[in-house]
């Protein structure tokens, strides 16, 4: 029993669960089919706690934490779905929706993007703050992809997949705050990037920030599900 | 002392619109002006983005014409993708394109135009709407709400969507029509011919009694423009523009999308948000001309389905040479529904419809392009240059309302000149001199957010602004 596992009790939503220890708030939760809102999440990828949609509240804290870094301990109490945190989740929405442009009705991910699915979710009838329309390019210069920097909300998981994934990392951050924007390589055109085209960047991205020429006009649902059994394939190895 | 008389907003039309009538001291009419007063924008916001986006992008200019606006724009498009389209997803795009025309007609006579025509100028204004026609003439009514539904019915069945529908991309269309759809779509025919029949015997029945209103309804000579095929028969979709005079002689022809800019050019006044479109070599004004079913008519030789073809007969006999009346664009509307139920059923008799290759894929070949369709009330051109990753650059729009912008001004000033003396209105006279717009059937902002119930005020102002008189309704 020397690789014993350290078996920790906790509470979500007043169920009694047990856990190993290290895991997050969120994995013990999928584990045991309760429902936490999530956006720069997914499987396969490092989580970096970037869009606060999956916040949770401990019993005991005053601070809200993201249940995808927030790893389990003994006697914690969770909860996942207060009006408070309903309230706070809607204001992000609100906020990701002010800050950039983003029109579904002409969005190719229009019907299979998960931050409008989000809003729907959340029960996102209008935002209340003044949009930002900011004036964002465009970058069509792969033959294959292009980046619409009008629609991404800076979750990071096409910088994470190309790092991690693919081991390229074309994709960084530049800028800070509400500057910040998606630049590949040295903020060179993706055309004569470093980039492999192999297109994960684009499966894993949850709005039509980076999208497929070819499927312009037609559905363009993303199958982000490869991920883990990437990883699962390559740990075989 | 000279006046000024303002209808604002002009009603029962798609868009915002006003009216201004100029009086002299002795209360002649002067001068008249009809003024679209919005801006929207769409050539400037689309810079910068990519051009296979357009065809969505710009369908939002309109909801009740937006199937005009995908074809036209994927047409622009393939042109930069220089490709040629599979001949199903051509033939599909046709019935798309009918099926709105069908609609956005139906629109434009049964809710818009026929409380005029069925219930008379003069009558209630406040029972002069699509409900006071159904309760009048609930048999015309109902005719009229299932042509709408008729056509919006086939865009839903074929593109999944009524209004703005994402069917139509560069290259074709998204899916292939499934036979069921087919055969939906064929049995809804019967009705509609017989639904077209009754308007077309109502309104031949009430043209004769709008003589006076005939002879003064931007009844002037002009040029027309519209699409003709090789064979001299109508066409919303392809072949290419043709531009005839007073008399009907062939000015210009073969016009394609590539040349429209060479042949037709845009004014701009300071009293409209609308341009003014004139042919090129006679010059503005003298180079105004019409748009849209009247020119259509005066143009073609054929309609290529057989009831259509008997009525073109008889609508040609209205005049010697091209029909110059503005009042006959209803009658053209109503003789082109039939043409495109006709058009429709004939189209869906080909088996080839059901092909499933509908798409021709391709990138950017061409760093500009154009595409031109006719939308219900007339030509359509979108002009897109791109950069060489296919981002747009600069884009320009010519619509049917801005080719037809002249006519209907002088066509208020005509109408005004008549109805309006020693500087006395009445609400029968304000409604007449609107009705002359709708005849038109324009699309102001060529949007759908506009018309109904809106408070229309009519003033007679001095110069100094002092209102002297007031019609409110």
């Amino acid at each position: 029993m020397s690789d014993a596992v350290e078996v920790k009790t906790l509470v979500i939503d007043g169920r009694e669960l047990s856990a190993r220890r290290g895991q997050t708030i969120l994995e013990v939760a999928q584990e045991n089919n309760i429902y936490i809102p999530t956006l720069c999440h997914l499987e396969g990828l490092s989580d970096v706690g970037a869009c606060r949609m999956c916040l949770v509240e401990i019993k005991g804290s005053n601070k809200l934490l993201p249940a995808c870094l927030a790893t389990v301990f003994e006697s914690m109490e969770v909860s996942t779905n207060t009006e408070r945190l309903q309230k706070h989740r809607r204001t992000i929405l609100e906020l990701l929706f002010a800050e950039r442009n983003h029109i579904c009705s002409v969005c190719v991910a229009n019907g299979h993007c998960e931050l409008q699915a989000l809003g729907q979710e959340q029960g996102l009838t209008h935002v209340r703050l003044p949009y930002r329309n900011p004036e964002l390019t465009v970058d069509a210069s792969n033959e294959r992809f292009t980046i619409d920097h009008s629609r991404c909300i800076l979750c990071t998981r096409c910088v994470r997949a190309c790092a991690e994934i693919e081991g390229v990392h074309v994709w960084d951050v530049m800028g800070r705050g509400i500057n910040s924007i998606i630049i590949s390589d040295l903020h060179e055109d993706w055309g004569t990037s470093s980039c492999t085209r192999c297109g994960k960047c684009v499966q894993v991205c949850p709005t039509g920030a980076l999208f497929d020429k070819s499927k312009i006009g037609s559905d363009h649902p993303k199958y982000p599900d490869f991920l883990p059994y990437l990883n699962l394939m390559r740990e075989a190895q | 002392m000279s006046q000024t008389i303002t209808i604002d907003p002009v009603t029962r039309l798609e868009g915002h619109g006003k009216i201004t009538i100029q009086l002299n001291g002795q209360g002649e009419v002067e001068d008249a002006h009809f003024h679209v007063t919005q801006v929207r924008g769409f050539e400037r916001f689309s810079q910068g983005r990519p051009f296979y986006e357009m065809p969505s992008l710009m369908a939002r200019i309109c909801g009740i014409c937006p199937v005009s606006h995908l074809i036209a724009s994927a047409k622009a498009c393939e042109a930069i993708m220089s490709v040629r389209i599979p001949h199903t997803a051509a033939q599909l795009r046709r019935i798309l394109n009918l099926a709105q025309m069908v609609q956005s007609h139906a629109l434009s006579f049964f809710y818009l135009a026929s409380p005029d025509l069925l219930l008379g100028m003069e009558s209630d204004p406040a029972a002069r709407n699509v409900f006071g026609v159904v309760a009048a003439k609930p048999e015309l009514g109902r005719a009229g709400v299932a042509l709408r539904r008729f056509g919006q019915h086939i865009i839903e069945l074929l593109a999944n969507k009524r209004i703005h529908p994402g069917w139509v991309v560069p290259g074709g269309v998204t899916e292939p029509l499934a036979a069921a759809k087919r055969d939906e779509i064929l049995a809804m025919l019967p009705e509609a011919y017989a639904n077209i029949g009754l308007a077309l015997a109502a309104y031949k029945q009430i043209a004769s009694t709008f003589k006076p209103e005939i002879e003064v309804f931007a009844n002037f000579p002009s040029l027309y423009m519209s699409l003709i095929n090789e064979d001299e028969s109508i066409e919303f979709t392809d072949g290419a523009l043709r531009m005839i005079d007073a008399q009907g002689n062939i000015l210009d022809d073969g016009i394609t999308a590539g040349k429209f800019s060479e042949s037709i050019g845009e004014a701009v006044e300071n009293y409209s948000y609308t341009k003014f479109a004139y042919y090129k070599p006679l010059g503005y004004p003298q180079g105004s001309y019409r748009v849209g079913p009247l020119a259509r008519l005066n143009i073609v030789k054929s309609m290529g389905t057989p009831k259509a073809e008997d009525e073109l007969a008889e609508f040609k006999q209205l005049a010697q040479g091209p029909v110059e009346s503005s009042f006959y664009y209803h009658h053209a509307r109503l003789v082109e529904i039939l043409y495109g139920i006709e058009k429709i059923e004939q189209i869906l008799s080909d088996p080839l419809i059901l092909d499933k290759h509908v798409r021709a894929i391709a990138g950017v070949n061409r760093l500009e392009g154009a595409g031109q369709a006719e939308a219900p009330r007339g030509t359509l051109m979108h002009n897109y240059k791109v950069d060489e990753n296919g981002l747009i650059t600069w884009a320009n729009l010519v619509i049917a309302t801005g080719q037809n912008n002249n006519a209907m001004n002088n066509g208020v000033l005509q109408a005004a000149r008549h109805y309006v003396k020693d500087g006395k209105f009445t609400e029968g006279v304000l409604n007449r001199v609107e009705a002359v717009i709708r005849a038109f059937d324009p699309c102001l902002s060529c949007s759908s957010h506009a018309f109904g119930q809106m408070p229309l005020v009519l003033s007679l102002l001095s110069p100094d602004g002092e209102v002297l008189d007031q019609v409110i309704r």
